[in-house]
């Protein structure tokens, strides 16, 4: 079974990277308020961006589907 | 066209969308017939007349890459695509890329249904195809990753949404997967060995095959699942802090549960335990995900009696928890004993196939291929309830033939008498499975059946819309 040399030490690197994504999430600022993240997709354009952001807040997308002003579901 | 990159207004890319959600409809017609047909061959051998390409051995391998690779496939790339434009309003990134990924998906199927049935295969479950392929799945799998990725890098909303953490590491995860199990030499074009040899190659094969599972039917998945029935039930997700706990907790253990596929083989025993183990701590993640599935609907339970896509939607997660739960089931050493090798996990991955993995991404189709052709619904709702109703009828006989004729199989073939010889020969259990293989037939049957309706409805949707299909949106009048 030395192939288990491969593949555990693969597995633990994988699992290590995904820590370090983890930390960098939690540390990142990622899951600060999250339940108004889970209702930001409602939004027909995503509602309101973060201040960080702010100043880059697009144009709804109604102006650019063809039928968006029958429906608010449109994205 | 360069102009839909005004920093104010993102003008979504949506062509490779559109391309790949009809290629998903297409492909699954396909990947379900070729299912139905070897499985009428169970039942009647000599349907294939001697014709050696339409044996089971070559179809078989035809139908699990058609309906995982080209139907599933394309129904993530086309969600994936979607879900990370709008959750991070951002233009694709790589435009070009993503067109490359959809013709070279497209090439990679084409070149599965011609080589599988001429008899070119590695002979790795789920890993079939020769090594040139796989070198084109390992290039379209790459542009995937750099378009999905640098679509993310240009969000304009700091928060990732979690659907798009579910579609990432699917697309790391699978990258990583094809790239170590498809590992040959070469000798010649259509032929290769396998870098590892032995107990070590199924080892790799089965490390890779239950990842694969784990991450491109079920991550993925998931990242449909967070964005589409939210959006349907026009309800934010039951607890979305669950949805982040779900996400990490299944990256976490997954990995580790691989040798419940080859328990009581070469397999070193405390490997097969560990395997076990993390099986059973899988159903804690799992069930939490789709309880918050379930759970968005709570205190809106009335748009299920009226809205078929939320009937795909939720069933779909009420097939994810019920092959959640059975699965670490099956993987408790000694019920394995008595399940593999047997029908009985053959009905285990249709429940999580037809039931999760099927009805999710039809039921995600449903709602992306009208706004994606200028339409607000499909031409005719009442189709999509019909295909539902067809669709779970066909599950549940699927699923119940097979558990049956599972745990007989495994019940005679452990029987002994007295004097320890076997009480039944092995081509008794296959006469006493005979019934359940008919009764299975009708159930695939009646779920391609759906899928027709699925297609005609898609036609009749995409023939009446406003939308060229592979021409870009148009560009707003004032940024």
């Amino acid at each position: 079974m030395d192939v288990l040399f491969l593949l555990i030490p693969l597995s633990v690197l994988a699992m290590l990277a995904v820590l370090c994504v983890f930390a960098w999430a939690l540390h990142g600022g990622q899951f600060e308020d999250l339940e108004a993240e889970g209702e930001r997709i409602l939004a027909a354009e995503g509602g309101p961006l973060d201040v960080h952001q702010a100043g880059a807040r697009p144009a709804p997308e109604q102006s650019m589907r063809p039928d968006s002003t029958s429906t608010r579901r449109s994205a | 066209m360069n102009h839909g990159q005004s920093p104010s207004a993102p003008v979504y890319d949506d062509a490779p969308v559109r391309g790949f959600a009809l290629a998903a409809v297409l492909w699954g017609v396909v990947g379900m017939a070729v299912g139905v047909f070897i499985a009428a061959q169970l039942a009647w051998p000599e349907l294939a007349g001697g014709i050696p390409w339409l044996s089971y051995g070559r179809l078989r391998p035809l139908h699990t890459n058609a309906v995982i690779f080209a139907f599933g496939g394309c129904a993530l790339f086309a969600t994936s695509y979607h879900v990370v434009q709008r959750t991070c309003q951002a233009r694709l990134f790589a435009p070009a890329l993503a067109r490359f990924s959809f013709w070279g998906w497209q090439a990679v199927i084409v070149a599965a249904a011609v080589s599988l049935p001429l008899g070119y295969t590695q002979g790795k479950e789920y890993a079939e195809l020769e090594w040139p392929i796989d070198v084109l799945i390992a290039l379209v799998w790459i542009s995937y990753a750099i378009v999905f990725f640098g679509t993310i890098g240009r969000r304009r909303v700091r928060h990732i949404f979690v659907a798009n953490w579910f579609f990432g590491a699917f697309i790391l995860a699978v990258a990583l997967l094809h790239i170590v199990n498809s590992a040959a030499i070469p000798a010649g074009l259509t032929k290769s060995y396998s870098a590892y040899a032995g107990v070590q190659d199924a080892m790799v094969q089965w490390w890779y095959g239950h990842n694969a599972v784990g991450f491109f039917l079920t991550a993925g998945f998931l990242g449909m699942m967070y964005y589409y029935i939210p959006k349907q039930a026009e309800r934010p997700v039951y607890s979305y802090r669950l949805s982040i706990v779900h996400f990490w907790a299944l990256i976490f253990t997954y990995m580790w549960a691989g040798p419940h596929h080859l328990h009581y083989t070469a397999l070193p025993d405390w490997a097969q335990s560990v395997g076990m183990v993390f099986s059973l701590i899988l159903l804690a993640p799992s069930w939490g995900g789709m309880l918050n599935g379930v759970m968005t609907l709570n205190g809106a339970w009335h748009k299920l009696r009226e809205d078929p896509i939320l009937k795909f939607l939720i069933v779909s997660l009420s097939f994810y928890g019920m092959s959640t739960f059975e699965g670490p089931m099956m993987s408790i050493k000694t019920v394995n004993a008595l399940s593999h090798y047997t029908d009985w996990t053959i009905g285990h991955v249709h429940s999580g196939a037809l039931g999760w993995v099927g009805l999710v991404s039809m039921g995600s189709l449903y709602y992306l291929i009208p706004r994606m052709f200028g339409r607000t619904k499909m031409h005719s709702v009442a189709a999509i309830d019909l295909h539902f109703w067809l669709a779970t009828v066909g599950i549940v006989l699927y699923i119940a033939a097979m558990w049956i004729a599972g745990v007989m199989q495994g019940l005679m073939w452990r029987a002994v008498n007295p004097d320890g010889t076997l009480v039944y020969t092995f081509v008794e259990s296959v006469k006493a499975t005979y019934p359940f293989y008919i009764v299975r037939f009708a159930g695939g049957l009646l779920y391609l059946g759906g899928m027709l309706v699925m297609a005609w409805n898609v036609a009749k949707t995409v023939a009446g819309a406003r939308t060229e299909p592979g021409r870009l949106e148009p560009l707003p009048a004032a940024a």
